[in-house]
């Protein structure tokens, strides 16, 4: 048999120690060759030592042909020797082979050479020391000793790196290297010069990859991009050059949210939800009729969703005449058709008010618990579910009087009759749509539970009247009315409602809401409806939230937690942010939490980094490098790749909005966003710009491709950020019909030659002081400017009642039509009382707006 | 597939009956094996041959001195060369030497099935599995008749 080495090569060492062993049984040759020699024939990369067997064989594993030799002496396998061997080729050599590069090849010393092997030296002299056995793997020398010998020799011969800690190792190792075989063969390969003589061979080896990093990757998971077909290519790229072609006609409209840009004739409601108890309690605390607040509060409302560039078609109110005629119908129809139940409803009234005390007007004493602030609907110490009458020493809230039970005649709905229709709508609906599953589920859970009556009507003035003889000092139940309000504020907006809400076979209809409101959507209008049976349109889609909490607990308008609707405007944050923020934590699938930290880090990351610095760049290089007009793009295939996948993701946009999944669709933006980023990090078309007439080429084909991908951002950031995405389309000269279309491909819409405008970023940093002011701010009750009078909460109720006392006087006067001067000073009081109230509080004062008649 | 699994499934395919309880360790997941008799027994290769003697087959370890290196050998190939690499070009590379390597063998040892041939083939099914196109150059290495492991 015939030995092949090689000078240099660390694994003669073993083969020539264990050769001895074979002395006798075979005649050994042994050749030199060159160290990238393949000897193997079978082998693509060279290896040496290689035993050539008699039989034509090639043992090319260092430890095999070791074995090998003391196989033919006669030893027996056993298995820990086996565990040895396999132990040195797959913990030991890794370690070994980066040590000794770091030290013959990198000239490293110390514990950059020593750390990589330490733990493998500890291995070693621990199971030494444990089985107090002078060989690894007996009483005698064998074939693991001489293997690992071999593989540690030209590093531990240097005593430095023998730690001289590890006992164990170091007499095992000592004793192996006196020995015979051992020093001739450590003579042959290192001949005197020490593991310097392994650099021939060392130097030709690929550097070994850092072990830590092998094993723990701290790198983030690189987005994986879908592997494309060709035929995807082909599409996209043909779609691309089609261009503007490729866009329908343009149907007029104002203002694009998604389903308007998808170009489906859409109408966008809302309003205010005037009637009910609230409002005439407000009404009381501010000295005005119901009416007057309500004109007041719609008025502020309207204007903070106009802020909040929030696109209503119409945004309405629900008292209007129309109301009263559609709700009045419906009622007709339901009471014609059997569906109104009559019944008497005891209810608590205090006398000196003169009205009947809706529940959480009344305060007594638990009759579970005996608490003696009990609510009129829930006892907030032990929690349980009470009727107001039920209430021991109950008190009007307002006046302290103690009410009386008083009984009166009330209307039903009644459900339970309805509940076959409504499931049969529902098992129509439910399959297939978008109803969100929180929704399914409380709907789910109402029909489980058993659908009861419902009252539909209260003792109350302000409401829809109830036209029915003997109920005339009734009106109807807000929540039996106020979804009622969409048909009537449609109807306010053109003649044309019914179109819309008695036309189910060609109507979507989507409504959105807090989950709270899925029972008065889901259940309760659609009994309404289903059994007034006059074809309305019932709700395809219903969309619930869950909550959004602030910060680590909730909000809270009376202690002054969290941002309300109007405070907004005074942060200085414009409204696209709040929108863009609000919209990437809406609570979809279960609660999220509104953190101004959090908005600080995604403003700065994804709007300033991400987003804008994509578009941004892309728009100056067009400005800088071309004068302002998109040059010339021609298409590698790299290019064509990168266009087929910002199609297929917008793709994914379109199928995550057609399913309400506004949040997700949010984050395809930016990962479209992100790839342009990298495209223009890994093609530098700042430099190419500089050289020659094909690197120029293509500086201009990445600009010409990144600027069409941020007009193509523009548009799909349209229903999320109205503003910036017009400042895009403005700064793009973006052509009208491609502003307002979403296109289901990615198309060239901004073809070489187009010229652009002025380009300027699109967002501001936002610091961290700015924030930390703003979350003080918000964060209630604490000392801001402190009050003068540092009122305790007996002050502040004291200062309540007052002002609730001094209201009615108001009102009362106002009703009576007395004397102008006598009322404006009772006004004047009042508003005094109030300010006083509001200092104790520490709030700033409200400035009445003026009464503004619709 | 993993180490445990593995040996299970070689338990099986030896005839043993007693399955075997399996740890893992350090970070590499090194399967280890508490035997009754004696300390426990680390690494895959080495269980491996374990088991096999323990099911009264160690000519499945080879006969011959030379045999027994060859197998040994291949052992030592399946847990550094094929375990723990994934890039296309290591993979290419040891599909291409095993084809050459197996042109006028049946087996890895010659005209005998050894262990050797069952622990490469488990760890080569993972990329058999995956190459598609590949198939047509590496006739050899699917030629080997070997009962169903999957």
């Amino acid at each position: 048999m015939r030995l092949f080495v090689s000078e240099g090569a660390p694994g003669s060492l073993p083969v020539l120690a264990a050769a001895g062993r074979a002395q006798g049984r075979a005649e050994l040759l042994i050749s030199t060759v060159g160290p990238e020699e393949c000897v193997v024939p079978f082998l693509t990369r060279p290896k040496v030592p290689v035993l050539q067997l008699d039989s034509g064989n090639y043992l090319f594993s260092t430890s095999a042909i070791c074995r090998y030799f003391f196989l033919l002496s006669g030893w027996e396998q056993d298995d820990l020797t086996n565990q040895w061997l396999e132990w040195e080729a797959t913990e030991l050599q890794p370690a070994l082979s980066a040590a000794l590069y770091y030290l013959v090849v990198q000239g490293k010393k110390g514990e950059d050479v020593l750390g990589p092997v330490r733990r493998a030296l500890m291995h070693i002299d621990h199971s030494l020391s444990r089985r107090s056995c002078p060989f690894l793997a007996g009483e005698t020398e064998s074939l693991a000793d001489i293997v690992l010998w071999g593989a540690l020799y030209p590093l531990l011969q240097d005593p430095s790196y023998l730690p001289e800690e590890l006992g164990a190792l170091h007499s095992w190792f000592q004793t192996l290297s006196s020995q015979e075989p051992c020093q001739r063969a450590a003579e042959t390969v290192l001949k005197q010069q020490g593991v310097l003589a392994l650099r021939p061979y060392l130097q030709k080896q690929p550097q070994p990859g850092s072990l830590e990093g092998r094993l723990i990757s701290n790198e983030p998971e690189e987005e994986e991009l879908a592997t494309l077909s060709e035929e995807e290519i082909a599409v996209a790229v043909a779609a691309w050059e089609k261009g503007l072609e490729s866009l329908p006609p343009l149907r007029p409209q104002q203002n694009p949210v998604y389903s308007r840009l998808r170009q489906w004739n859409t109408l966008y409601l809302c309003g205010t939800d005037e009637y009910g108890t609230a409002t005439e309690t407000k009404a009381m605390e501010e000295g005005l009729t119901p009416q007057e607040i309500c004109d007041k509060y719609h008025v502020i409302h309207a204007d903070i969703y106009r802020w909040f560039n929030i696109s209503f078609d119409f945004f309405g109110r629900t008292t209007t005449p129309q109301q009263t005629k559609i709700t009045q119908d419906i009622f007709q129809r339901l009471l014609a058709r059997g569906f109104v139940l009559q019944d008497t409803v005891e209810q608590l009234r205090c006398e000196h008010c003169a009205r009947f005390l809706a529940d959480r007007f009344v305060e007594g004493v638990c009759p579970f618990c005996g608490y003696e602030e009990a609510r009129g609907d829930q006892c907030d110490k032990c929690g349980k579910l009470i009727n107001a009458i039920e209430l021991k020493k109950p008190q009007c809230k307002v006046c302290r009087s103690c009410p009386v039970v008083k009984s009166s005649q009330h209307l039903f709905l009644d459900l339970p009759k309805l509940g076959a229709r409504v499931e049969e709508w529902l098992e129509k609906t439910l399959p297939g749509s978008d109803w969100t599953p929180n929704a399914r589920f409380i709907i789910r859970s109402w029909l489980r539970d058993g659908l009861k009556p419902r009252c539909i009507t209260r003792d109350l003035k302000w409401g829809t009247p109830v036209p029915l003889e003997g109920f005339e000092d009734k009106v109807f139940y807000v929540w039996f009315d106020a979804t009622i309000g969409y048909l009537s504020i449609t109807a306010n907006y053109t003649d044309q409602w019914e179109k819309w809400w008695k036309n189910p076979e060609q109507v979507n209809l989507y409504q959105f809401m807090a989950k709270d409101n899925v029972p008065f959507h889901g259940i309760v209008f659609p009994s309404s409806a289903l059994g007034a049976e006059d074809n309305y349109t019932l709700v395809s889609h219903l969309i619930a939230t869950e909550y959004l909490n602030y910060e680590d607990g909730k909000f809270s308008k009376s202690r002054g937690v969290g941002v309300f609707g109007d405070m907004a405007q005074d942060t200085g944050i414009p409204a696209d942010i709040w929108r863009f923020y609000l919209l990437y934590i809406r609570p979809e699938g279960q609660d999220s939490a509104f953190s101004w930290t959090d908005m600080l880090f995604k403003n700065n990351s994804e709007l300033l980094n991400n987003l804008g610095n994509f578009i941004n760049r892309a728009g100056m290089f067009v400005s800088k490098f071309f004068g302002g007009f998109v040059p010339e793009m021609v298409l590698t295939s790299d290019d064509q790749r990168l266009l087929t996948h910002v199609t297929l993701e917008l793709q994914h946009y379109h199928q995550l909005l057609e399913k309400v999944r506004i949040r997700d669709a949010l984050r395809s933006i930016l990962t479209i966003s992100r790839h342009g980023n990298q495209y223009i990090q890994v093609n530098e078309p700042w430099k190419r710009i500089k050289g020659g007439e094909a690197d120029r080429q293509r500086a201009g084909t990445v600009t010409g491709l990144a600027v069409n991908i941020a007009a193509l951002l523009s548009v799909m950031l349209q229903p999320y950020m109205p503003t910036v995405s017009a400042t895009i389309q403005a700064q793009l000269q973006l052509p009208p019909p491609a502003r307002s279309i979403l296109p289901t491909n990615f198309l060239c819409t901004l073809p070489a030659g187009h010229q652009i405008g002025t380009v300027s970023p699109l967002f501001q940093k936002l610091e961290n002081d700015q924030i930390e002011s703003l979350k003080q701010r918000f964060s209630g009750g604490q000392a801001k400017a402190s009050p003068k009078t540092a009122a305790g909460p007996q002050q502040i109720q004291a200062l309540t009642e007052e002002v609730t006392k001094q209201g009615n006087i108001v009102r009362e006067l106002k009703a009576q039509k007395a004397d102008k001067n006598q009322i404006a000073a009772e006004v004047a009081k009042l508003l005094d009382l109030k300010k006083q109230l509001a200092q104790a509080e520490g709030k700033p004062l409200e400035t009445p707006k003026g009464k503004k008649k619709k | 597939m993993a180490a445990a699994a593995e040996l299970t499934l070689l338990e099986k395919s030896l005839g043993l009956s007693k399955g075997n309880k399996y740890s893992a360790q350090g970070e590499r997941q090194i399967p280890v094996l508490q035997t009754n008799n004696g300390p426990s027994l680390t690494g895959l290769t080495t269980i491996a041959a374990h088991l096999v003697k323990q099911a009264n087959k160690e000519y499945l370890l080879g006969s011959t001195a030379e045999e027994k290196a060859v197998v040994q050998q291949w052992l030592e190939y399946r847990v550094t060369r094929v375990d723990g690499h994934s890039s296309k070009d290591d993979i290419h590379t040891i599909l291409k030497d095993l084809n050459s390597y197996l042109e006028d063998k049946v087996y890895l040892t010659g005209y005998n099935f050894t262990l050797a041939d069952i622990l490469l083939y488990y760890g080569l099914h993972r990329f058999i599995v995956s190459i598609q196109i590949v198939i047509g150059s590496f006739c050899a290495v699917f030629r080997m008749p070997f009962f169903s492991l999957s």
